[in-house]
Parts: structure tokens; C-alpha cells; sequence
């Protein structure tokens, strides 16, 4: 059981103050409430006295100094060790060293600058970013020896091949949704016929690759993001510097070229396991064979169609790989900003991904690839 | 374990027998036993890869070891802890190697981690003094407090790791070779700083180092690891006078002797002088054995 610190006051004779009596363990983990009790006090006592104390230790040193010293008293009956305590835990009596804290409206107003200029100087920064890899993509077509194949492969490999098991899935799933979802709705005219267009049409031109980019962010961006993070940390990207390694060139350059390279693959195997899925669904669901439903689905997907898809995903993979390069780089300090620079490379990655979605649409249409 | 000096009485804060302690095939320890002093500053050496850190691990229960009993305090450390009991963990301090301070909060509010986790009870303007005049008792200036780890040179990370150690007045304080990275002057000053906690706090010290004037300077006794074992634990002087080879080197080669010389003392230069002597009868008589053969 501990043995709680406490405090008494002795009245002494002749007229004189009382005597604060401390007793019991004055160590940190039996000072409890101690502290507070003795900070409600009041003054008028002529001296502490530690004669009850059977155990003390800095914490109970400061407190007792502390006391005394507010109130100009003197310790009595300090041990050999209490008194060495005293010693060595000294004088904190100049005021408290604390960080300046500026009104409430300075600062909200000094915040939002900076977020803004934060913007501005990233969005700068970005597209510095952006030219020094073009920069660096020129050396290596023109040096071609440079060209890291192996970690182009690696990561082709953690990019593309890896991911083919959830984007397939996943893909497969949302195409039995479209189907499902989409023969109810046309059912209404009597044109449950036409959720094979449906199916074909939005699994080449839209989702398959935006889902795959979005997969792709979020399994791929982030990773590159915190792997380039942690190097960043661990001083091995200055280490690569410093041995003439160029990071762009050995970190940067394969990521993005890799997701490059596997986005187009991805997006297409995508768009075919969400025909897959809504064909089987239409199976069972629509009365529509599911050869029937894959062969119609080639007379009605346009060649444009896949085209688009294609188009699309080599952007994409640039935009996330970029943004997950792009903000690894950035992180400096702490273990936190890792996980912040992840968190915001994920984020920019499908914001943007999904703002150029809406562009391309738009344009596909207007020039004519409906 | 040869203890050298054996008539010591009083208590072992820690106290390591059979310790066993493997990573797969690979065997670290190998029926370890260690006894530590109340109240010295033992030194721990041995080579890199003699598992001077997986002790210390074992010792404060990050690393379960494959045998063997170890007490810290008077508690058996592979027994699942008595709920009544003080916890054993707000009774020592550990210094990592790298400080290993939380990197997202100040170092005063490192310091005041312990104490948050442990006396809840404690009100927050006495734990903010503790935390601060513990900052200043590792020798650390009084705004450093307000500063983060990446904002501190190493040898500042060093201390505001200490200020954490010390937070909750150990009896025990583990240092993982403290004075690496250090530049000499503020290695040296951490020595001292560490013997005066010890002196004033009353503090039992597990020191694992390479650094041999730490050892000359604050150690009370050596325990030397070699051969997955305590191969012998001792003053400097007495182990001088074991033959065991590492030792030798480890002592008499040019670093152990610059140490020495550093320090001044003639009783252990003669002590040293005596057991470079004896090596090196010892290796003459080694290859006459070999060449006779």
C-alpha cells in the first residue's frame, strides 16, 4: 500500500506562528493531492518541518522549497539526502520562460496567410517538381546507361502485378452493381437491353480507369510517399546525394515511369472484369446469356471508347505517382510529417485525378467521340 | 560469471542467472548471470554483437529471453506483475541510444509523459515545474523545454532523453552507451553529469559503453560480455589482472592506453604495465608451444 503524504500544523507556544508538520513518504508517486492542498494554504506559518518525512525525492524537494520560498519560511528538520535534494533540484525562481502566445485574431489572420501562400509556393514548387523530372527524363534518353531498369521492374511489379487481385475484384463488383442497377432503372421503358451499353460503354470511357487511379493513389501514392518519406528522414536521400546519385533520377524517375507503364494495363483489365461481372450478373438476373452479353458488348463499345480509357490512364498514373513523389520529398522533421505528406499526396492524387476526369469527358465529347 | 571482488553484502537491484537468449539459431546468451550493485555505476562492455543492448533489453522486459530468471527490485521480471505493487516501470529510467525522444511533443512535455502515465493524480502546474526543473537537472537551458527533438543538437537530445528518465526519480537508471556522437568535451561533461545524479539522487547505474573514459571516469565496476557470457565483472585494476585476451586488448591496445594515460593514476598504470607484461609472456609462451609442436 503507499503511504499517502500528508501535512498538520502545529500550533507552538509563546505567541509564535504555527509550524507546518509534514509527514509520510514526499516522493512522486505518494504525493497525490499534496500539492494542490498546499497551494490553497495561506501564509502565516514560521517554518516547514520535514522531521516526519520518512522518504523524499526531487519532486518532494521542489515541493517543499517552492512552499517555503512563497512564503519566506525556513525548512527544519531536513535529512542528510533532503538537503542534498534541495541542492541539486536549485532555484526556478525567475519567471517561467514561455512560448509568446499572439492574440487569437493575429493569429487565425496569420494562418490563413500562410495557407494561402502555402498554396501558392506549392503549387510552384509542384510544378518545379514536374520540370525537373522532364529534365531528368531528357538525361536518361540521352544517357540511357542511367536508366535504373531494375527498380523500373520492382516497382512495375508492386504497381501492376500486385494490385491485379483487388483492382479485379474490385472492378468485377462494381460492374455487377452498373448491371444490376442499371437493368432496374431501364426495365421502366422496357430497354433492360441497353444496360449492356451501359455496362460496356461506362466500364471502358469512365470507371475502370478512375477506380483503378483511385486504387492505385491509395495503395501506390501513399507508399511511395512514405517510402521516399522515411529515406528523406533517415538522411539516405542526402546520403544518395552526396555520392552523386541524382534522387530524382534513382527514386523518382522509376516510380513514376512504372506507374506510368501499368496504369494503361490496369485501367483495361479493369473495364474487361466489369463486363465480366455485369455479364454474370445479367446471367442470372436479366435473362441475357453471358456469351450473349460479352458479344453484344463488342458491337456496342465503340474502338473510341477504349481509346479514351487509354488515353486517360498514363495521365493519371503520372498525376498520383508525382503527387506521392512530390510530397515524400517534402517531408522533413518528424515522424508525424510522414504520415501528413501520405495523407496529403493520397488526397491531391484523386482530387486532381477526378478534376481531369471531368475535363476529359467534356472534351471526348466535344471532339466528337461520343 | 567471475565476480572479482566477492565480499559485497548488501543488496542487488538487479540480479540476472542463466539468462538465455537466442534469435533463431542464433545464440546470444548462453547461461548469462549478472549481479548488480545498490548504488554503482557498473559499466558494461564487449564487443559489437555481444548483445550488451539485448541484456539491457532483457533486463527491462522489452525482450523475452529464451530461459533463465532475472529480479529487478526484489521482482521476478518473468512473472506477471502483483496489480498492488508499485509498477516496476516507474521505478527505473532508460536513456536509449538515440534518445528516442517522441518526436511530435516538446521536451518538456516528453518529460511529463511518465508522469501523465503513471500519477495521474498530479495536479498540471506541478507537473509542468517537475517537468522543468527536471530539463534544467539534466543541463539543459530552461527554454529547451519548449523546443522539439529535431530542433536539438545530439548531445541536447542526450539530455532532454535523460530529463525523461529521471522524471519519475528512479532507483534504477539504464544508459545505452550515452556518450556515443559525442564530441569529448560533452561526453566528458555528461560523465560527470551522471556521476553527480548518481551521488545526489542516489541512483543505481547500468551503463552500457565503448567510450573507455567513461569506464575510467564514472564506472565503479566493469562487467566485461564475451563469449555470450559475463566473462568476468570487476574494477578496472582487477580486471587487468585476468589474462583473458579480449580484455588485454581491450584495455592495453592504443585507446585503452590513451585512456589510461588520460587519467593519471599511477596505481592502475602499474597495474596495466604488470598485465601488458604477463600478455605478453603469455602469447611468447603460446607460440613456443605452437613451434615446439
Amino acid at each position: 500500500m503507499r503511504q499517502w503524504a500528508d501535512f498538520s500544523v502545529s500550533e507552538s507556544d509563546g505567541g509564535k506562528a504555527p509550524v507546518l508538520v509534514l509527514s509520510g513518504s514526499l516522493r512522486v508517486h505518494s504525493i497525490g493531492d499534496l500539492d494542490s492542498r498546499l497551494r490553497a494554504l495561506g501564509g502565516g506559518y514560521s517554518a516547514i518541518d520535514l522531521s516526519g518525512v520518512t522518504d523524499i525525492d526531487t519532486t518532494g524537494a521542489w515541493l517543499t522549497m517552492e512552499f517555503a520560498r512563497k512564503h519566506g519560511i525556513e525548512i527544519t528538520g531536513a535529512s542528510e539526502r533532503a538537503e542534498r535534494l534541495f541542492a541539486a533540484v536549485g532555484d526556478l525562481d525567475e519567471a517561467e520562460p514561455k512560448p509568446p502566445m499572439r492574440p487569437f485574431i493575429t493569429r487565425t489572420l496569420e494562418e490563413l496567410g500562410d495557407l494561402v501562400t502555402n498554396w501558392g509556393s506549392g503549387f510552384v514548387r509542384t510544378v518545379g517538381f514536374f520540370g525537373a523530372l522532364m529534365a531528368t527524363m531528357g538525361t536518361t534518353i540521352v544517357h540511357p546507361s542511367r536508366f535504373r531498369a531494375k527498380a523500373l521492374v520492382h516497382h512495375m511489379q508492386h504497381v501492376g502485378v500486385n494490385a491485379l487481385w483487388i483492382v479485379g475484384l474490385m472492378s468485377f463488383l462494381i460492374g455487377i452493381v452498373i448491371a444490376q442497377q442499371g437493368a432496374v432503372q431501364l426495365a421502366q421503358f422496357g430497354a433492360e437491353f441497353y444496360t449492356i451499353n451501359l455496362t460496356g460503354r461506362l466500364s471502358m470511357r469512365e470507371l475502370g480507369v478512375l477506380m483503378t487511379a483511385i486504387m492505385v493513389a491509395g495503395r501506390s501514392g501513399s507508399a511511395f510517399a512514405a517510402q521516399i518519406g522515411t529515406m528523406k528522414l533517415t538522411e539516405e536521400v542526402d546520403a544518395m546525394r552526396t555520392i552523386g546519385v541524382a534522387p530524382m533520377e534513382s527514386l523518382v524517375l522509376p516510380r513514376v515511369l512504372a506507374a506510368m507503364i501499368m496504369m494503361p494495363l490496369l485501367g483495361f483489365y479493369a473495364a474487361i472484369c466489369s463486363i465480366i461481372g455485369g455479364a454474370f450478373i445479367s446471367n442470372f438476373a436479366l435473362d441475357i446469356p453471358f456469351f450473349a452479353f460479352l458479344r453484344r458488348t463488342q458491337e456496342v463499345v465503340p474502338i473510341t471508347d477504349v481509346w479514351i480509357g487509354l488515353i486517360k490512364a498514363p495521365v493519371f498514373a503520372l498525376i498520383v505517382a508525382l503527387a506521392g513523389c512530390y510530397q515524400g520529398m517534402q517531408v522533413s522533421g518528424n515522424a508525424e510529417e510522414v504520415g501528413s505528406r501520405t495523407t496529403q499526396a493520397v488526397v491531391t492524387a484523386i482530387f486532381t485525378v477526378i478534376v481531369l476526369d471531368a475535363f476529359f469527358a467534356v472534351f471526348f465529347t466535344k471532339i466528337g467521340w461520343k | 560469471m567471475t565476480d572479482l571482488n566477492d565480499d559485497y553484502s548488501g543488496e542487488y537491484p538487479i540480479c540476472v542467472s542463466g539468462l538465455t537468449n537466442a534469435f533463431g539459431e542464433h545464440l546470444i546468451h548462453e547461461d548469462l548471470d549478472l549481479k548488480v550493485r545498490k548504488g554503482e555505476v557498473l559499466g558494461v562492455v564487449g564487443g559489437s554483437g555481444t548483445g550488451k543492448s539485448v541484456l539491457m533489453r532483457s533486463i527491462i522486459g522489452l525482450q523475452t529471453p529464451s530461459s533463465g530468471e532475472i529480479e529487478v527490485l526484489g521482482r521476478n521480471m518473468m512473472e506477471p506483475e502483483d496489480e498492488d505493487d508499485i509498477d516496476i516501470r516507474s521505478r527505473w529510467g532508460v536513456l536509449f541510444q538515440g534518445g528516442a525522444l517522441f518526436s511530435t511533443l516538446t521536451v518538456g512535455e516528453n518529460v511529463e509523459v511518465p508522469l501523465k502515465q503513471f500519477y495521474p493524480e498530479i495536479s498540471d502546474q506541478l507537473r509542468g515545474e517537475i517537468a522543468r526543473f527536471k530539463v534544467r537537472l539534466s543541463g539543459l537551458p530552461d527554454e529547451a523545454a519548449f523546443k522539439f527533438p529535431s530542433e536539438l543538437s545530439g548531445g541536447m537530445k542526450k539530455r532532454a532523453g535523460l530529463a525523461r528518465a529521471l522524471a519519475l526519480d528512479p532507483e534504477l537508471l539504464f544508459l545505452d552507451e550515452p556518450t556515443a556522437g559525442l564530441d569529448p568535451i560533452g561526453a566528458a561533461a555528461f560523465d560527470n553529469l551522471t556521476r553527480e545524479l548518481k551521488e545526489t539522487l542516489g541512483l543505481t547505474v547500468f551503463l552500457i559503453t565503448h567510450d573507455l573514459d567513461t569506464l575510467y571516469a564514472i564506472c565503479d565496476r566493469v562487467a566485461v560480455l564475451a563469449d555470450k557470457k559475463v566473462i568476468a565483472v570487476g574494477t578496472i585494476p582487477e580486471l587487468l589482472a585476468l589474462d583473458h585476451p579480449w580484455i588485454q586488448e581491450y584495455f592495453n591496445g592504443p585507446r585503452g592506453r590513451a585512456a589510461l594515460a588520460g587519467k593519471n593514476d599511477p596505481q592502475l598504470e602499474a597495474a596495466a604495465e604488470v598485465s601488458a607484461e604477463c600478455a605478453v609472456a603469455a602469447g611468447e609462451s603460446d607460440n613456443s608451444s605452437t613451434t615446439g609442436a
